[in-house]
């Protein structure tokens, strides 16, 4: 019921919420403020921190970035001083990367990358990109000095059976970045490479120094004159095959290409691996979203790229 | 120092943090120590060897991420005989999340599962892109009650139940599970959603439906769990957009007794370890002795109101 009036002590009464219930008196501190919350990856290694779980396979890390230069048109090469347990990368893992922002909207994925190479001298770790997707573009703006957080290393990567005294790498586009540190691994075993490099145009050819610096036959085959169409490739391989230049084949960034090799290799009884990528979320073998097909002993497979990949029996591959 | 254990039923957990059903397995153990957690959840296993949905199965949105990966997974013969033991080789109790279509599986796969090192069974009955009648049965009351009822009678187990947030009143299914016999609830599951590519005018994901996994679901499961705990006498463990300690605490203060986290620990590997350690932090500096002390204690009976606001609604 309203008061007739609105005066006084009156209306001051009706205008008072009463209490639902009393309350007992709080046995601790609700009233300090809200801390920023600065300590959200706390647990994150950077350089020189003490691991409290040394038994960690993969760790997260947050790197200090030294350069990320643009390399030509379309590439950056990123260089990041790490804790020393993220130097036991090797060629063909990857680490999940955590990108900023290009655009002040949220990236809300991680980012897979494999390696391109591992200083251990200097503690550093080096990825080749090509600023495209969100996360790659926000990558593009980290300038030396930032933090970058990183995930790793992940997957399995490539393999080199004792045997086997001349590989034969084939990569096109960024696909080249995933397979320069196997030429390096090779280089270590004493195995020969002949890198077969495919791009767009000649602007665009990934690595060639760093294949070539590292000992390695490179032939560059482009679609601005032509040389990279498949035919020329296989006329590349089989020659390489007939120098008995191939006992193993490898290749990284193109469907055409896996399906050239794979095809070869059968044909000539070449062993041979390939590493593949897909849209990835936890990178722990957990959620199942980076799954490719596989046929093993005629019988369709699926298999994670995070955990039995990112390097695979290249004959099991479907491609994509 | 705070004691940071809690009691889901006969259930201890060392703390109230455990990660949420599908976004963890043992493998994780790569990254931090599992002995850690306040639970394993093992992901959502079927009775027949799954292969799941097409590929893609993740795409960003403009807040999160939309998923929808189908429960791959060897089926229940195979969990038990190869995974259950790679759980066992850690201390927290394993929470093992089962699916089915039919609550007559449901109930034979509860029994199943009833073996020594299995703790916990979690009656996934919410799989967002399952039909309401084949196995998202948490979108209607008589459902539940039928499959968690049928389930009781097959295992002594503690049963948890997870719940949906896309059925329309959460509370009368809630209330359903527990008098069918839950030991816990379970809140929630993903958001059914949609995310339809304007280049070429097709669905972002390979099953066209996903659900969404996202901080943005915090507020919304916070105000479920709140209204739910009104409600239920058994614990609930809230799940959605947990990304720090402070919203651990926020549930809690809504009704829950512990938190389930998915997205957080695809951002951050770690997340799970710092978001013990910093609730741990928390609790210590305002002198907190045990956590559950904050299991309900929103205080939502003595807000201060706006009297002249009141008065003239009232006037």
């Amino acid at each position: 019921m309203a008061p007739d009036r609105l005066d006084g002590a009156k209306f001051r009464a009706f205008c008072t919420v009463p209490k639902l219930t009393q309350l007992p008196a709080i046995p601790y501190k609700i009233d300090m403020p809200v801390d920023p919350n600065t300590n959200y990856t706390n647990s994150a290694l950077r350089v020189g921190d003490v691991d409290p779980y040394p038994q960690r396979l993969v760790g997260e890390f947050i790197g200090t970035v030294v350069a990320n230069p643009a390399v030509n048109d379309e590439y950056r090469h990123i260089v990041l001083k790490v804790h020393a347990h993220a130097l036991q990368a090797y060629a063909g893992q990857m680490f999940h990367l955590l990108c900023p922002s290009p655009d002040g909207a949220e990236v809300w994925m991680r980012r897979p990358m494999s390696v391109y190479r591992v200083d251990k001298a200097k503690g550093q770790i080096e990825f080749l990109y090509k600023a495209e997707g969100r996360g790659t573009r926000g990558m593009a703006l980290l300038k030396p000095g930032d933090d970058f957080n990183i995930a790793g290393p992940l997957g399995h990567g490539f393999t080199l059976e004792p045997s086997w005294r001349h590989i034969v790498v084939l990569g096109r586009g960024v696909g080249l970045a995933t397979l320069a540190p196997l030429s390096q691994l090779a280089a270590e075993h004493k195995v020969g490479v002949a890198a077969i490099l495919s791009a767009r145009n000649a602007g665009v050819v990934m690595s060639r120094d760093l294949f070539e610096g590292l000992g390695a036959k490179t032939v560059t085959v482009l679609d601005s004159d032509g040389s990279s169409a498949v035919e020329n490739v296989e006329k590349i391989l089989e020659g390489l095959i007939a120098e008995n230049q191939a006992d193993a084949f490898f290749t990284c960034g193109s469907n055409r290409l896996l399906k050239l090799m794979q095809r070869l290799g059968k044909k000539h009884n070449i062993p041979g691996q390939v590493a593949m990528e897909q849209i990835m979320v936890c990178g722990f073998g957990a959620c199942y979203v980076c799954v490719r097909t596989f046929e093993v002993d005629g019988k369709r497979v699926l298999r994670r790229v995070c955990r039995e990949g990112p390097v695979f029996n290249m004959q099991e591959a479907v491609g994509w | 120092m705070v004691d940071l254990s809690v009691n889901i039923g006969a259930i201890t957990l060392q703390n109230p943090v455990q990660p949420a059903s599908g976004a963890f397995s043992w493998e994780y153990n790569d990254v931090i120590d599992l002995n850690r957690l306040g639970a394993l959840v093992a992901k959502t296993i079927c009775r027949e060897p799954r292969l799941g949905n097409p590929t893609p199965r993740m795409a960003e949105t403009e807040a999160g991420i939309i998923q929808s990966i189908g429960l791959p997974g060897k089926g229940i013969d195979y969990f038990i005989a190869h995974i259950v033991p790679e759980y066992a080789k850690f201390t927290p109790p394993l929470v093992v999340s089962v699916s089915s279509e039919s609550i007559e599986d449901f109930a034979a796969l509860a029994e199943e599962l009833s073996v020594p090192d299995v703790d916990v069974i979690e009656a996934n009955i919410s799989c967002p892109t399952r039909n309401s009648t084949g196995g998202n049965f948490a979108m209607h009351e008589t459902y539940t009650r039928d499959c968690i009822t049928a389930m009781r009678a097959k295992t002594r187990k503690p049963l948890w139940v997870k719940l949906s947030p896309n059925a329309g009143d959460i509370v009368s299914i809630a209330r359903a599970a527990e008098d069918a016999g839950a030991d816990a609830l379970v809140i929630a599951n993903t958001f059914l959603s949609l995310k339809i590519r304007t280049d070429n005018f097709r669905p972002a994901l390979g099953n066209k439906f996903g659900g969404l996994v996202s901080p943005a679901l915090k507020p919304i499961v916070l105000r479920m769990v709140y209204q739910v705990a009104k409600q239920v006498k058994i614990p609930i463990i809230g799940i959605g957009g947990v990304t720090k300690a402070e919203d651990v605490v926020e549930y809690m203060l809504a009704g829950a007794t512990a938190v389930g986290i998915g997205y957080a620990g695809f951002r951050n590997p770690t997340a799970l370890i710092t978001i013990i350690d910093d609730l741990e932090a928390w609790c210590d500096a305002r002198g907190i002795r045990k956590v559950t002390e904050l299991i309900g204690a929103v205080r939502d009976q003595d807000m201060e109101t706006d009297t002249l606001a009141a008065a003239s609604a009232g006037v």
